[in-house]
């Protein structure tokens, strides 16, 4: 089993471009390709602040950044959630989901270097 | 199966292997002391490993690449971060640009090692994780939208 799922998961990026739509891999592409909404983008995994206080962060108008944001939620990288007058910012929703497919990743990996491992000691082999 | 044992941790952002090995521990610990050992489970077969830099001392590297089917390298590099042969290995697991150099901004996931003594042959336990929440997520990201991110920083050095 090792080896095709590690084949997978090292071919994983290139299947989940592939997977998509074009006009959804363009839009990753347009919402990616700016510092400011990686720098976005990496803020709202860590917390959920407004789209106000994003905006104190860069030097640019409220319209702006609130642009910005628009841009990474058309591509599905940010979900924005009204809290009283607030808007909220995450990066995606299910941080559990992206927590299990990080350790589904770290496992997949191991477990075929670990099956290797053994191979690699199994008598006549090593 | 090798794999005797996985234990994951949610809220930790962990996962523990345990594996039994029918060898002794010093066997088990060259696997990783040894590059050319190394070699060959670090990679699937498909993507063979070559290890560059094998320093296996607190501080250390250890830079490799991975050569995919059509020949496209894939480099990381571990440091060191303890060591205790040949019962203990800690290093930290980067994204690396072509001269080893864990890239800026790629996440760094932990690994801990164990070797003991086990019922004639060795014990291991790994531990891998992530040191925090945010460490995690970047991971994800990156392990999505990876290629996109490449894609894009080259897109950036173009553009300037």
């Amino acid at each position: 089993m090792s080896s095709t799922d590690e084949d997978i998961r090292l071919t994983y990026n290139k299947m989940v471009v592939d997977e998509l739509p074009d006009e959804a891999v363009d839009a990753l592409f347009h919402a990616l390709a700016d510092p400011t909404r990686r720098d976005i983008l990496r803020r709202c995994a860590a917390a959920e602040p407004s789209v106000s206080r994003l905006a104190d962060v860069y030097p640019m108008s409220f319209a702006a950044v609130q642009k910005h944001v628009a841009v990474l939620e058309r591509a599905g990288l940010v979900t924005k959630e009204r809290n009283g007058r607030e808007q909220r910012v995450r990066t995606d929703a299910g941080a559990v989901g992206r927590a299990r497919q990080a350790l589904d990743q770290l496992e997949t990996t191991w477990r075929g270097r670990v099956d290797r491992m053994a191979d690699v000691l199994a008598p006549g082999t090593g | 199966m090798t794999v005797t044992c996985v234990e994951r941790d949610d809220d930790d952002l962990t996962i523990t292997l345990i594996a039994d090995f029918d060898a002794p521990v010093d066997q088990v610990w060259e696997l990783w002391s040894d590059p050319r050992k190394l070699e060959r489970w670090l990679g699937p077969p498909s993507h063979p490993a070559s290890v560059e830099k094998h320093d296996l001392s607190p501080g250390g590297e250890i830079t490799f690449f991975m050569t995919g089917p059509e020949g496209a390298r894939s480099w990381g590099t571990w440091r060191v971060t303890a060591v205790d042969p040949p019962a203990a290995l800690e290093f930290t697991d980067a994204f690396a640009g072509a001269d080893g150099t864990p890239m800026a901004d790629m996440p760094v996931s932990e690994v801990r090692l164990r070797l003991a003594e086990h019922g004639g042959g060795t014990r291991m336990e790994m531990r891998c994780g992530f040191g925090s929440r945010e460490e995690m997520e970047r991971w994800v990201s990156m392990g999505t939208v990876e290629g996109l991110q490449q894609a894009v920083g080259q897109m950036d050095a173009l553009l300037g």
